[in-house]
């Protein structure tokens, strides 16, 4: 559903050198997929996101989304960012409807849709609280609702659970499973941990440090839900980090 | 003592001023002439006098006018303005030289041309009044949209608020609030400094400022330091009122908010 197709992107620094971001990347991610990419810091990846979004421009290549070329941001596509992004003068359940205002849809219709998704998200009793009064968890959490009320094909994630605690981490992970699991949503999820993609991924995209490139892609077959400890998630962990070491060491040197 | 903080910092408050005036009125009692330094109570006695007989009421409103003139249209100009330049990038580059040029000058210095063009109406005082507030409102409004958070405009454009004017009305413009709020705030206060020039020069023969002058020429300065209080107390009853409108109502998503 998902097609990226001999896509490159440059950069032109103000000195006037050229960094080469994303060098001939090729990569299909099929309908209701959890794909994770995974990679050295300045790989290229938030920008295959970005460009994804429609926030940014490749310079040749091609994109579509359900055969659709993407010219810009669209309501087919929902992100979560890495920073919290909610509206901080909107209140929680005023953040959901912003989407839904937009596309004027009456506001006794939008906020009983809204309500529903904060209840997948459990956070319906916070509806009338503003950003502020919630933790980092519970702000991505509302930021996921946000994207989803929005009912897009697919949900693009930039290292959405990066800034909260471990243990806090572990339960979001779980309730993105189930959100997943029912809205049935194609999800593309950029992190830097190997435990988090071994727990969430269909597929693993490793990519290759600056120019970035996929180095492979991995399919990670193992039932839901998983053990994070189990024999066979360990294999595909071990796999995952020799591959990503090797990149880290060629960022490095 | 088992007494609130709160009570603890009014008592202090109210101790701190009360010595104040009384050392006030020991040094005026030592002067002991009206026309150097007028004591407490005289200007207590004059303020008592102004307010029975309805005089000082109507300045205040004279003043109010022409400051409501001012602030008025430096508003309906500097916000508009500002949003404009903080958010398209040629007009910034086209409008900020010709600012930065009217901006340096001093508001009182178009006292001339205020007259020529006002002649001596509450229009040429709330002309300079108007100079005075509009460069902070401008600026003020063009920094916080400058500084609206990339990601909250990125957020805005993958939830479909895609066109300039919503991406303006329903995502900069909230995010910049804060600092159009502080820069209205620090617009009023230099308003209100150009309410007294911009009365010395004679539009009426009431308002706050006009009166200092007048009670000046006749060497009552029991009268000219009532005055000077009033348009203080003013000044405070202005920026208190706005900071609770603000606070309670405008800003209330905000933790702690400073303007």
């Amino acid at each position: 559903m998902l097609s990226i197709k001999n896509l490159n992107k440059t950069y032109h620094t103000e000195e006037g050198d050229e960094v080469v971001a994303l060098s001939d990347i090729n990569l299909d991610v099929a309908d209701k997929e959890f794909v994770c990419f995974i990679g050295p810091s300045g790989c290229g990846k938030t920008t295959l996101l970005r460009i994804t979004a429609g926030l940014e421009k490749p310079d040749s290549g091609t994109l579509t989304v359900n055969n659709e070329p993407i010219k810009g941001p669209g309501p087919d596509r929902g992100m979560v960012f890495q920073e919290y992004s909610l509206f901080p003068w909107r209140t929680v359940l005023k953040n959901i409807t912003f989407s839904l205002e937009l596309k004027k849809i009456p506001k006794s219709e939008r906020e009983k849709i809204a309500r529903d998704f904060l209840k997948l998200v459990g956070l319906l009793e916070f509806a009338d609280s503003y950003p502020h009064e919630l933790s980092g968890g519970m702000k991505q959490r509302v930021a996921i609702a946000r994207a989803m009320v929005n009912d897009p094909d697919v949900l693009l994630m930039d290292e959405p659970f990066g800034a909260v605690d471990a243990q806090t981490r572990n339960r979001l992970q779980h309730e993105l499973l189930n959100i997943w699991e029912k809205k049935k949503k194609t999800v593309v999820f950029i992190t830097h941990s190997v435990d988090e993609a071994v727990f969430l991924a269909d597929k693993v995209v490793v990519f290759t440090a600056r120019p970035g490139t996929i180095k492979e892609v991995i399919s990670v077959d193992l039932p839901r839900p998983r053990e994070r400890t189990s024999f066979e998630a360990n294999a595909v962990r071990e796999h995952l980090l020799a591959s990503l070491g090797a990149e880290i060491q060629a960022a490095i040197d | 003592m088992g007494q609130s903080p709160y009570i603890r910092r009014r008592i202090l408050e109210i101790t701190s001023v009360a010595s104040a005036i009384i050392i006030w009125e020991i040094i005026a009692r030592i002067i002991n002439k009206k026309y150097i330094l007028p004591s407490f109570t005289e200007v207590v006695t004059a303020f008592l006098k102004l307010v029975s007989g309805g005089e000082l009421y109507r300045d205040i409103i004279t003043s109010l006018n022409y400051f409501a003139i001012g602030m008025g249209v430096a508003i309906a100009v500097g916000i508009p303005l500002g949003i404009m330049m903080g958010w398209f990038k040629t007009f910034d580059k086209a409008v900020d030289p010709i600012i930065e040029v009217i901006r340096p000058i001093p508001p009182l210095a178009w006292i001339p041309f205020a007259i020529l063009w006002f002649g001596l109406t509450q229009y040429a005082a709330g002309f300079v009044i108007f100079l005075g507030a509009v460069f902070p409102i401008l600026v003020n409004t063009y920094t916080g949209f400058r500084n609206t958070p990339r990601v909250l405009v990125e957020s805005g454009k993958v939830l479909g608020c895609i066109k300039n004017r919503d991406l303006i009305f329903r995502i900069a413009l909230p995010a910049a609030l804060p600092s159009i709020a502080t820069g209205v705030r620090v617009g009023m206060g230099v308003g209100w400094m150009c309410v007294v020039a911009a009365e010395f020069f004679g539009v009426s023969t009431y308002g706050i400022g006009y009166k200092i002058w007048r009670w000046n020429d006749l060497h009552h300065m029991d009268m000219v330091l009532t005055y000077m209080l009033v348009l203080g107390l003013i000044a405070l009853v202005i920026d208190r009122l706005f900071r609770y409108i603000v606070q309670e109502w405008w800003l209330k998503w905000q933790t702690g908010v400073v303007v």
